[in-house]
């Protein structure tokens, strides 16, 4: 059996604390599930369990990192960073422009939807992180991305913002990019709306609609490289499909990226503008198969139109 | 005397510290005074562009610790020019700082509230109050090496400040909190603003606290009884002469610390002592920032 992604991200937060004096710092980690299994049982002399005291608990992981131990800081549900944002936004991404000196905290904001969490437990907020200077920001959903995000830390002082989805950490296989010579639009995908994209593309082939699904992990730096543009250039449309708010966030940054970097119209669609809540109707969650397939049948019909 | 210029004093106080420790003490007062009347003065001539945070009448807190303590981890805010001359700091390094250049403690990039120096273990500011609190718990967690951490009594009342002593307390951590308490939130006194004190809070956590004036041999007297037994707190009652920002000044301050501390110095019989003190670091100072305006 294949390593799940919740099993490389144990073994990699238990090599981090045993061999390296790492830290891991959160709020109730050590119980209920060890964040579903993300946490090593093995290693509590490394392991700080936090008060709920949120600012004071990201300040103090943050003051780890400046001392260098290159912390793990968990956030159960990506919703508590608007609490904790403020020593990481305000001091550990400013700190190297500032005073010289990085302050590489590794943040785990652990996104949920679709089981009635409601109001405050089911945000995937990657989108404003991208908005602060100075901090990595990704979104890994398999354990080879998740391996690539930590080398990337370990090999650099910034911090590193780590958009997780519980939906992923079963997730065993890499997931590569579909490219078609023929194809007629190109999907890029973010965060859980991957998985949904990979079902859209094989319901699309029923309307008779090829596309390119390419995989987005890295959200910030992004680079607009070969592999990204390349299919676009061939299709000639575009869609970014993110599990993160729309309005403002990184579906319509990218695409707008997409779209100035090649001249080809490219259209975002994320999470409605509106309050989740505990009601089915009210989830608002990431953008299913078939809102993908209709978006996408959208587009190639005002395309057919013009 | 009366009042928050002589809470807490204890008799024979000044013996505490021996006669070098004492003018060592004091240097560093000076320190901050002369260099701080160049800040007003290279402000006030638009050759400081920013924001200023001016010590002058607080410096005989840090003065008084850093004879006592050496080689910690240092965390203080925006108000902190006495702190970083205090323990040693670089002082043209702070001259260039103030005057925006690249050759500043913070590359020019921080200005007054946001200074460092690596070589004395002081952690830079980034200007929200009290947040250094939790990231000084941060470092003590992180390294396990004794660190002090300075803060104003606004600061006091973010929430995060209170959450940190406790994780310290929690954690038996080797970190020695202080309050350089002036009683002004910019203009607005504590009285407006809460009817608690931080040393109660502290010692309700299970830490040893003070609530005392800044006469620094008694916060030198406290600091080293403290220091065998931290987390520890001491809330220094004090008087901010200049502007929370800037250089205006509105009343006289109710005391003048610096002042008191030459009477001392006087009555304990080192009058030519302090006076040559004075003139050398005075001198010294005004030489400094002269040099380094030249080049700018």
């Amino acid at each position: 059996m294949e390593a799940t992604l919740a099993d490389t991200i144990r073994e990699i937060t238990r090599k981090h604390l045993k061999q390296n004096d790492g830290l891991l710092l959160g709020q109730a980690i050590s119980a209920v599930g060890w964040v579903n299994q993300t946490v090593p049982d093995d290693c509590m002399e490394n392991i700080i369990e936090l008060p709920m005291a949120d600012v004071a608990g990201a300040g103090i992981a943050v003051g780890t990192a400046i001392a260098g131990r290159r912390p793990i800081f968990i956030l159960r549900f990506g919703d508590f960073l608007w609490l904790a944002s403020s020593p990481i936004v305000n001091y550990a991404a400013k700190s190297k422009q500032i005073f010289g000196v990085g302050v590489p905290v590794f943040i785990r904001a652990l996104s949920d939807e679709n089981y009635g969490l409601g109001i405050v437990h089911s945000a995937c907020l990657h989108s404003v992180m991208m908005h602060v200077p100075g901090i990595r920001v990704c979104a890994p959903m398999t354990p080879g991305e998740y391996e690539e995000v930590w080398r990337v830390f370990m090999n650099n002082d910034d911090p590193m913002f780590v958009s997780e989805h519980r939906q992923s950490f079963q997730q065993e296989d890499e997931m590569r990019d579909t490219v078609e010579a023929d194809a007629d639009i190109t999907i890029y995908a973010i965060s859980l709306a991957r998985y949904h994209a990979v079902k859209a593309v094989e319901i699309l082939k029923k309307y008779d609609v090829k596309c390119n699904l390419v995989h987005i992990m890295w959200l910030k730096p992004f680079e607009l490289s070969y592999r990204l543009l390349e299919p676009l250039r061939v299709s000639k449309k575009g869609l970014v499909v993110d599990s993160d708010y729309a309005i403002a966030g990184a579906s319509q940054s990218i695409a707008y990226e997409l779209t100035e970097a090649t001249g080809h119209p490219v259209t975002a669609m994320g999470r409605k503008d509106e309050s989740m809540g505990i009601g089915q109707h009210l989830i608002h969650g990431t953008p299913t198969a078939e809102k993908i397939v209709d978006k996408v049948l959208e587009v190639m019909k005002n395309a057919k139109d013009r | 005397m009366t009042g928050l210029a002589t809470l807490g004093t204890l008799k024979r106080i000044n013996d505490c510290l021996n006669p070098v420790e004492s003018l060592a003490m004091f240097r560093r007062m000076c320190l901050t005074r002369y260099f701080e009347l160049e800040v007003a003065k290279h402000y006030k001539e638009k050759a400081i562009h920013g924001p200023v945070y001016l010590s002058i009448g607080q410096e005989s807190i840090s003065a008084a610790i850093a004879t006592v303590i050496s080689g910690w981890y240092i965390l203080a805010q925006h108000r902190a020019h006495s702190v970083y001359l205090a323990f040693g700091g670089d002082i043209v390094k702070l001259i260039d700082e103030l005057l925006g250049l690249r050759s500043g403690c913070s590359g020019g990039l921080g200005g007054s509230p946001s200074i460092q120096d690596k070589d004395i273990k002081m952690i830079g500011h980034h200007g929200l109050i009290g947040e250094n609190v939790p990231l000084a718990v941060g470092v003590v967690l992180g390294t396990g090496k004794p660190t002090v951490c300075f803060f104003g009594d606004a600061a006091a009342e973010e929430d995060y400040v209170f959450s940190s002593m406790g994780f310290a307390q929690t954690h038996q951590l080797p970190i020695l909190f202080v309050c350089e308490d002036n009683n002004l939130s910019i203009l607005t006194q504590k009285s407006a603003r809460r009817n608690w004190e931080l040393a109660d809070v502290a010692r309700g956590l299970g830490m040893p606290a003070v609530d005392i004036t800044d006469d620094p041999w008694l916060i030198a007297h406290y600091t080293r009884e403290f220091i065998q037994d931290l987390p520890a707190f001491i809330n220094v009652r004090t008087c901010r002469h200049y502007w929370h920002v800037g250089v205006g000044v509105d009343n006289p301050p109710e005391w003048d610390r610096f002042r008191l501390v030459k009477d001392n110095l006087v009555e304990m019989g080192y009058l030519t002592q302090f006076y040559a003190v004075e003139k050398e670091v005075k001198k010294h100072v005004e030489e400094l920032w002269k040099q380094r305006s030249q080049i700018r």
